[in-house]
């Protein structure tokens, strides 16, 4: 759970040094090194509050060796909460507090009481927050405030752009992918949003957020339902399979796609594996197959002692040779599918009825042990 | 039990044949992966050299070292998770327990005495004193408290409050926001399902709609994002399953396609988990990704399942550990990501928490353990749902269902 357990803000200390202040430097040179920084317990514009020292208790844990930057803005901080002072002051110092550690939600909480409070101009506002998502991209308070100011002047329309600029530094951030599904569902700005994911997918066909976001943008708009809409991802898949087999997320999209309807019900495409299996084999299109195989015991009535059979030895395949850190994994299946369709007993090959979506139940339906 | 003085998965001749496929295809992604993959190439190959026969060795008394001084004294570079000071004190009190270190009296007082200071007056704790009251701290703070597990630490805990504070921040669709006027992610329902489940305080409604809101996370991969719509993560995946798993609720999930995406996060040559689908293994991820593994067992093997093993989780165990053992260990004390990443206490937590996974395979009353290297590399079993030792969050349940359940006063819904 990155942002937390997953996290509460979990960040390696390495990474702080980039939200250490740099206010203390825009002091004029002429000022000796104790004047660099312009502690708030120096200044008369101040002189009116009380700071608020923090009370960690008696004996601290966990203490911190704040710098004494730090603790002057803190101190500030907790005596203008404390009074519940709604002034200019507190909102630069806001700012101040922020610089120094960005993952306080409490202190951005305040600031959005203020922006309102204040009425402040919530151009400069989104300028803000732009700014600081560009320094520090991956802490959920940022985003989270963003998203409050988007919806406070219900302008997104520097949304799609700013996204797309930060992911073209790290395309799978997943709180910019996250802004940016909320920005597209909310506003309805689906336009252009398919297209942007296959510019990604030129780029890294191996994306799996911009998989993820294809079926999102896809799902939300035309469905799946439409045979020649499924049709067309088939083939997309296909073509990316060919270009690069061994990337799992075409693969885990093309299962995603197909599974509701039915793996085994999608016409050659059983045919289309096999033949793929000769010139651009991997432990993905193998436990693909086991897929389809899966799919045909479960949804075909009759005989399916040959289906059931080459299930096990791809099962068994995997295990030993193909995909061996999935040892454990491979070999349940095969017992399971073992154990639900061992062939000798036909009313085995219904499944029980579900209710519920999915079904976690295996249910065994007979006690003769099985050939495999 | 098990001790594997022997063969490392990572020294065997197949290993190599492990590595990433590009298929001649290079994009990010891809060279990425080959860049860690040299990096453990590496750190194995050191290992080869200097250790003529391999014995992966925990450094116990280093971690143990770098815990002690954490817990009292943190230097500037923490002022980062200022915001998350109980998250710091579980982090540290749960490495102590899996390493058996027990906590002195003294400092455990220290510990209950500070979290009272982090709790809000309106119920729940923050991220420090004075700050506002978060589901993740919160989440912490209960843990850190079970673990101390003390009538001191237990009676910090203002109940009423809590449960108020837990229903100011339910929303009408089952999910939960993280803080007043925070985000929505599938974190909160499992901070809030944790400790209204250890500290007694759940009602009919506080959960309503919430086990659907949490399927509605499961995605096209079979795993949970963040929300509904979002890319499956491990982390999330952990929450939401856990979640669930208090809730009772597990079997509303499709487990098959969870079990098929989780099993598929290990990585072939590192042995250590990914967060997601072609990203990078993460030491950190031995835990929100191997510990779905019990989960799923449980939840399977109460669905009427009997083909589950009975002594493995279906995850390469030993292979998970050779990561955790040779590549995520600063020699210093401390865990970490991957080589070449700085050590810090979420880290050593989770990575010392997957260990503990890695080693230990329990169901019902079966318990086989397997442990890579030394024996003095067992850690204590840790429980899945909750992530403290198992005998805390009996003893803890024991307690607290003592009392009553508050009367449900509900708060009106604040939305931001």
């Amino acid at each position: 759970m990155r942002g937390g357990a997953r996290k509460g803000s979990k960040k390696s200390p390495k990474l702080i040094m980039k939200t250490r202040s740099v206010i203390c430097f825009t002091a004029l040179p002429s000022l000796s090194p104790s004047r660099l920084c312009s502690y708030k317990r120096d200044r008369k514009e101040w002189a009116d509050l009380e700071p608020v020292p923090q009370d960690d208790g008696p004996n601290p844990v966990v203490k911190i060796a704040y710098s004494d930057k730090f603790t002057d803005v803190y101190d500030y901080f907790r005596a203008l909460l404390k009074n519940d002072e709604k002034s200019d002051r507190a909102f630069t110092l806001t700012a101040e507090a922020i610089e120094l550690n960005a993952a306080n939600y409490t202190v951005w909480h305040y600031r959005r009481v203020l922006l309102q409070a204040l009425e402040k101009d919530l151009r400069e506002e989104m300028r803000y927050i732009t700014a600081i998502i560009e320094d520090q991209p991956k802490n959920y308070q940022v985003w989270h405030h963003r998203r409050m100011v988007v919806e406070w002047l219900n302008d997104p329309s520097e949304e799609l752009e700013f996204i797309a600029e930060i992911l073209s530094q790290d395309a799978k951030n997943y709180h910019a992918w996250q802004h940016r599904q909320w920005v597209l569902k909310e506003y309805k700005l689906w336009d252009s949003e398919l297209e942007y994911v296959e510019q990604l997918l030129e780029e890294d066909v191996r994306n799996n957020s911009a998989w993820n976001q294809r079926h999102y943008v896809i799902s939300h708009t035309t469905g799946y339902s439409d045979p020649s809409i499924l049709n067309r991802e088939v083939q997309y898949s296909l073509k990316q399979i060919k270009k690069a087999p061994h990337n799992e997320s075409v693969w885990n999209y093309l299962k995603g796609i197909l599974q509701d309807r039915g793996l085994s019900s999608h016409p050659g495409l059983l045919e289309q594996i096999l033949e793929l299996k000769e010139t651009h084999c991997s432990p993905y299109l193998l436990g693909f197959l086991v897929d389809i195989y899966e799919d045909s015991l479960e949804n075909t009535s009759g005989d399916q002692v040959e289906v059931l059979s080459k299930a096990l030895e791809l099962c068994e395949l995997l295990a030993q040779e193909r995909d061996t850190i999935r040892r454990e994994y491979w070999s349940y299946v095969g017992r399971s599918l073992q154990t639900k369709y061992c062939s000798g007993d036909p009313s085995t090959t219904s499944s029980a009825p579900e209710t519920d979506r999915g079904s976690a139940s295996v249910s065994v339906h007979q006690e003769t042990t099985c050939n495999s | 039990m098990e001790s594997v003085s022997s063969p490392l998965r990572c020294f065997g001749e197949c290993h190599t044949a492990e590595k990433y496929t590009d298929d001649g295809v290079e994009t990010v992604t891809s060279v990425e992966q080959r860049k860690v993959e040299r990096s453990i190439q590496e750190v194995v190959s050191v290992y080869k050299q200097i250790h003529s026969l391999p014995q992966p060795t925990l450094l116990r008394d280093q971690h143990y070292q770098y815990l002690k001084k954490g817990l009292r004294h943190l230097s500037d570079a923490y002022e980062c998770l200022d915001a998350s000071r109980p998250w710091l004190c579980y982090w540290i009190l749960h490495s102590l327990e899996l390493l058996e270190e027990p906590v002195p009296t003294a400092i455990a007082s220290d510990v209950c005495k500070f979290l009272a200071q982090c709790q809000s007056p309106t119920g729940g704790f923050a991220g420090g004193p004075c700050q506002a009251a978060h589901l993740a701290p919160t989440y912490a703070a209960v843990n850190a408290l079970c673990i101390i597990g003390t009538q001191e630490a237990y009676n910090i805990i203002d109940r009423e409050k809590l449960l108020s504070f837990l229903f100011s921040v339910k929303q009408p669709d089952g999910s939960f926001v993280m803080h007043i006027g925070g985000e929505v992610d599938v974190r909160s329902t499992y901070c809030a399902a944790s400790v209204a489940s250890l500290t007694n305080i759940m009602t009919p409604t506080l959960f309503q709609d919430t086990p659907t809101w949490i399927v509605s996370c499961q995605n096209w991969e079979g795993g949970l994002g963040g929300v509904p719509g979002l890319e499956a993560h491990g982390g999330y995946t952990f929450c939401g399953m856990a979640a669930l798993v208090i809730l009772g609720k597990e079997h509303m999930l499709d487990l098959k396609s969870l079990l098929r995406w989780v099993a598929s996060r290990q990585m072939r040559y590192e042995g250590g988990f990914q967060g997601r689908c072609n990203k990078l293994v993460d030491g950190c991820y031995s835990f929100w990704q191997a510990g779905l593994l019990p989960l799923l067992h449980r939840a399977l093997f109460k669905g009427g399942d009997s083909t589950l093993s009975l002594q493995k989780w279906m995850f390469e165990q030993q292979a998970l550990q050779e990561y955790i053992l040779l590549c995520c260990q600063n020699p210093a004390g401390g865990l970490l990501d991957k080589p070449g990443k700085s050590r810090d206490f979420y880290h050593t937590c989770y990575c010392l928490s997957g260990l503990s996974v890695a080693q230990h395979f329990g169901n019902m009353d079966l318990h086989h353990e397997l442990i890579v290297g030394r024996e003095e590399n067992r850690l204590a079993p840790s429980h899945p749902v909750y992530n403290i030792c198992p005998e805390k969050v009996a003893q803890a349940i024991q307690h607290f269902h003592q009392l009553p359940v508050p009367h449900e006063g509900e708060a009106p819904n604040r939305l931001s």
